[in-house]
């Protein structure tokens, strides 16, 4: 396009009369003008909406989750009492380390800590609550690698609570008045002791990535999460993929023009744009109800995934198959070798590239779908880490949903933090399909 | 886990297959006559007639095996179990026995007649997979010995085996068709099947819902009343919030985008916008639930509204935001469309851009806009994340966009995630309410599709 946008002046017509010029100043024009720059603002801002929102979002989420990714710890000196866990002396018997009250050692600890709080019994509630409700299970698995630890006094580092880890991100402000916050000033005046001390320190959160879910928002991870997405997403490609590629060869190289042909394209069409949900329903009403197979399977979930993903693998591999150019096939119909062989030998390596890019757009909006699998019940809470592909299991983004349905303040750090790995692999697979079209698409 | 053993173990046969054939004939192919076809083709001729009885034999066996197994569990319950019990009730005697066969919970525990059930039904399984692998690996083997036999030199094998791929082809662009035919066929039967039990006028016209059903005659309060109105109009209102922020500033992106940006510009504007469309609806959902409704609620306050936390507005302004790209996307391509001798044209009557694209380039494109926004109104309705998560669960006939309303999806998820009574209404209605959002969105694409094609000038 050129600056056309200026009217240009017209010449005084010969013989014309009156003659009309073109009013080149004056508020007219001058309005004109202003017109056309408030639309291209308009233009402009819608832009700039777009982008605001997804800085705010990215940015909100990123602002939410980042800090789930550290954990604070505190130092505490853990007697390993002999008492507690081998109380009938004898040589220490790994069955017993099992059973043992690792509870107690945490609690002696902390009362050790802070004698003063020993008196009140509430007063000693709140002290047990300064650390992660599971830090006994931190002291057993210590204990059950090292036997020889009984009877020896070492200091240990275990999570603090959810609140307290809290307020050591910054999420709890202290200004606020007690009632109001979700620390105690006595809690307040513990942290802060240990604080001085040295005893309190924020690590990379690892079991965010090795552990299960779980209720406590301290010990819940994604990693239970991440394997029912990979096995969802492995059924979901060994299914879609072949299928998909194979009706777009059949409808772009050997389909007769007509009725069925007609019948199956406007199909593809329109499944592209039922809602997602509707397929979650069908897997309902056909995978469990009809052929009976397991609820919450990864083995259902990826086939409904698959059956949703299926129209954007064929329409995407028909336009790469579309892109060879016919000069390729004739060629090779004129060597002698038979459509199959045109296909398979000399199109479909050709169309590749482009087919590769279109499945991992594909796989990356299965990847991020929801709702589908709500309905085949892949939305319960489940802690096991999935084994198979007939086990129950749940996905990142019903994780995500999940977490963002409970109550506990401290999930709502997680739930960013899950956000922002499923982004992350997102932008990893668009990437890669950028890269692949980028490195490999040929142009004739 | 068995079956996926069986299925290696039929790759590693068909594997098999390929080698021997492929070796055969080229051993035949030594001799006098030369080969029809290629070795491979012999190997794969070979290779088909092993994978796809087998494969046959495997499908049909996973389809019948539990029936058979099931009714002869039945059959082997002391007589007086199952006599006079309705049909759910057996289904749930079922589930008890498979239940205390996999070891889980099962509500009955204890009963001697469910123990020695789940110890015959794991019998059962056991024999039924022994039974499969053998009459699969007969199948397979049968194919090899039979393949093998027909192996000539002039056997037309590439033929045999280019057909077969065919067939193979044609099968897999069925799926679509089995696909739709699957959506429908669900569909309209647990629909049909809620008809009989909730009238069909009083779920297109009822203005009431609440599907809570009494499981026992004396609770309270919960007369379930299935009148699809307030979901209908809450669907409407969220979708008309979205629309207003999607189509202005989807549209207004798309023209700027398309006339007056620069290359350069266009570069980081346009990935952005397919960013924001590849993000998932959860998480718009989370924004939508945790930012902006908050947000909203209190801006809302400070200027003395009553905002509900799950105000329609939060859920259809996210909304709009995720339908943007779509919208923009879709009229980048008709305005793109518009020829260039438009434009031209009118340029040279001395009309600026604004007007250029006022009066030229989007009545041309109109067709194609109009398109774009039913699209967008269709995937707006049929969404389900943003409302599941922001908007609200109870039905609230209503056009005020500060109350909290609930959606057709809303209502299904809530219907059937967490424990379902089999065949209640409740369940059924959710399955109506699918075909409802089925038809609705499909009538919109057919629409989209018919305004497209009827009103597009052709200017070629």
């Amino acid at each position: 396009m050129t600056d056309a946008a200026t009217p240009t002046p017209v010449g005084p017509s010969p013989g014309a009369s009156p003659i009309r010029r073109p009013v080149l100043s004056g508020p007219h024009l001058r309005r004109r003008y202003a017109a056309e720059r408030r639309f291209r603002l308009y233009g402009l801002a819608s832009i700039a909406v777009a982008g605001l929102m997804l800085l705010l979002l990215v940015g909100s989420i990123w602002q939410k989750g980042h800090s789930a990714f550290w954990q604070t710890y505190v130092e505490i000196t853990v007697t390993f009492s002999e008492g507690v866990l081998n109380p009938d002396g004898g040589p220490v018997d790994h069955h017993e380390l099992e059973r043992a009250d690792y509870l107690s050692l945490v609690r002696d600890a902390l009362k050790e800590q802070f004698p003063e709080a020993t008196g009140d019994r509430r007063l000693r509630r709140q002290l047990y609550g300064i650390v992660s409700t599971n830090a006994d299970f931190a002291l057993r698995r210590m204990v059950l690698d090292d036997p020889s630890l009984v009877g020896q006094r070492r200091p240990v580092w275990v999570k603090l609570s959810d609140d307290l880890d809290s307020l050591a991100k910054g999420h709890i402000r202290r200004d606020l008045p007690e009632s109001d916050r979700r620390v105690s000033d006595i809690e307040l005046g513990w942290y802060d002791v240990l604080d001085k001390a040295g005893r309190i320190e924020s690590r990379f959160n690892v079991d965010l990535f090795t552990a299960g879910d779980s209720r406590e928002p301290v010990e819940a991870g994604i990693y239970g999460a991440l394997i029912g997405s990979i096995l969802t997403m492995t059924i979901t490609l060994l299914v879609s993929f072949p299928v998909g590629v194979m009706a777009a060869v059949y409808l772009e190289e050997f389909a007769p023009r007509n009725r069925l042909t007609d019948v199956i394209e406007v199909n593809i069409n329109n499944l592209a744009a039922v809602p997602s949900i509707v397929f979650g329903l069908l897997g309902l009403a056909v995978f469990l109800n009809f052929f009976g197979l397991p609820r919450s399977a990864p083995l259902v979930g990826g086939l409904v995934l698959a059956l949703m993903t299926l129209p954007t693998i064929i329409i995407a591999s028909r336009s790469a198959l579309k892109a060879v150019p016919p000069s390729i096939r004739e060629a090779a119909f004129g060597l002698g070798a038979s459509p199959l062989q045109v296909v398979t030998h000399h199109v479909l390596p050709l169309a590749m590239p482009g087919i590769l890019t279109g499945t991992i757009i594909g796989m990356a909006q299965a990847l991020g779908e929801t709702a589908p699998l709500l309905m085949i019940g892949m939305v319960a809470f489940i802690v096991d880490i999935p084994q198979g592909f007939t086990d129950p299991a749940t996905v990142l983004p019903v994780q995500i949903y999940l977490w963002a349905d409970s109550p506990e303040r401290a999930f709502v750090e997680r739930t960013s933090a899950a956000i922002l790995v499923l982004l992350g692999f997102l932008v990893l697979m668009n990437a890669v399909a950028v890269l692949l079209r980028k490195r490999f698409e040929r142009r004739w | 886990m068995q079956t996926m053993i069986v299925i290696l173990a039929l790759t590693g046969l068909a594997l098999i297959g390929y080698m021997t054939g492929r070796g055969r004939s080229l051993v035949l192919a030594r001799g006098v006559t030369p080969l029809h076809s290629l070795p491979s083709y012999h190997g794969l001729y070979v290779a088909f007639w092993v994978g796809i009885p087998a494969l046959l034999v495997l499908v049909l066996w996973l389809v019948i095996e539990p029936r058979i197994i099931e009714w002869i569990v039945l059959d082997g319950l002391p007589s007086g179990t199952v006599d006079g019990l309705a049909a759910d009730r057996v289904g749930l005697l079922l589930n008890d026995i498979r239940n205390t066969a996999s070891g889980n919970i099962a509500s009955q525990k204890d009963n001697p007649v469910i123990e020695a059930a789940a110890t015959q039904l794991n019998n059962l399984r056991a024999i039924g997979f022994v039974l499969m692998a053998v009459s699969c690996a007969i199948a397979g083997t049968g194919g090899l010995v039979l393949a093998q036999r027909r192996i000539a030199p002039g056997l037309r094998a590439r033929n045999s085996v280019e057909r077969t791929i065919h067939i193979i082809l044609i099968l897999s662009s069925m799926i679509a068709i089995l696909t739709t035919v699957g959506i429908v066929l669900s569909l309209v039967f647990e629909s049909w099947r809620f008809f009989t039990k909730v009238p069909i006028w009083d779920f297109l016209f009822g203005l009431d819902w609440s599907p809570q059903t009494a499981l026992r005659a004396d609770q309270v309060g919960s007369s379930g009343a299935f009148g699809a109105v307030p979901l209908i109009a809450g669907t409407m209102l969220i979708t008309f919030i979205a629309m207003m922020v999607a189509a202005p500033v989807g549209l207004m992106s798309a023209i700027y985008m398309a006339e007056y940006a620069d290359p350069r510009f266009r570069a980081v504007a346009k990935p952005m916008l397919e960013i924001l469309a590849g993000i998932p609806t959860v998480v718009y959902g989370f924004f939508a639930a945790l930012t902006v409704a908050p947000a909203i609620r209190g801006w809302g306050e400070s200027i003395g509204l009553s905002v509900s936390s799950e105000s329609a507005l939060a859920a259809g302004v996210v909304m709009g935001i995720m339908i943007i790209p779509f919208v923009s996307s879709l009229s980048d391509d008709v305005i793109n469309a518009v020829p260039q001798s438009l434009r031209d044209g009118s340029y040279a009557l001395g009309a600026t851009r604004s007007e250029t694209i006022t009066s030229v380039i989007i009545p041309a494109a109109l067709p194609g806009i109009v398109g774009a926004v039913l699209l967008a109104v269709s995937r707006a309705i049929g969404e389900t994340m943003i409302v599941v998560m922001a908007a609200g669960l109870a039905a609230n006939l209503t056009i005020n966009p500060l109350e909290a309303v609930t959606t057709v999806t809303v209502q299904i998820v809530t219907l059937l995630v967490g424990d379902q009574e089999f065949d209640s209404a409740k369940t059924l209605s959710a399955f109506a309410l699918g075909l409802m959002l089925f038809v609705i969105t499909l009538a919109l694409n057919v629409i989209a599709l018919y305004v497209v094609r009827k009103y597009r000038e052709k200017y070629d």
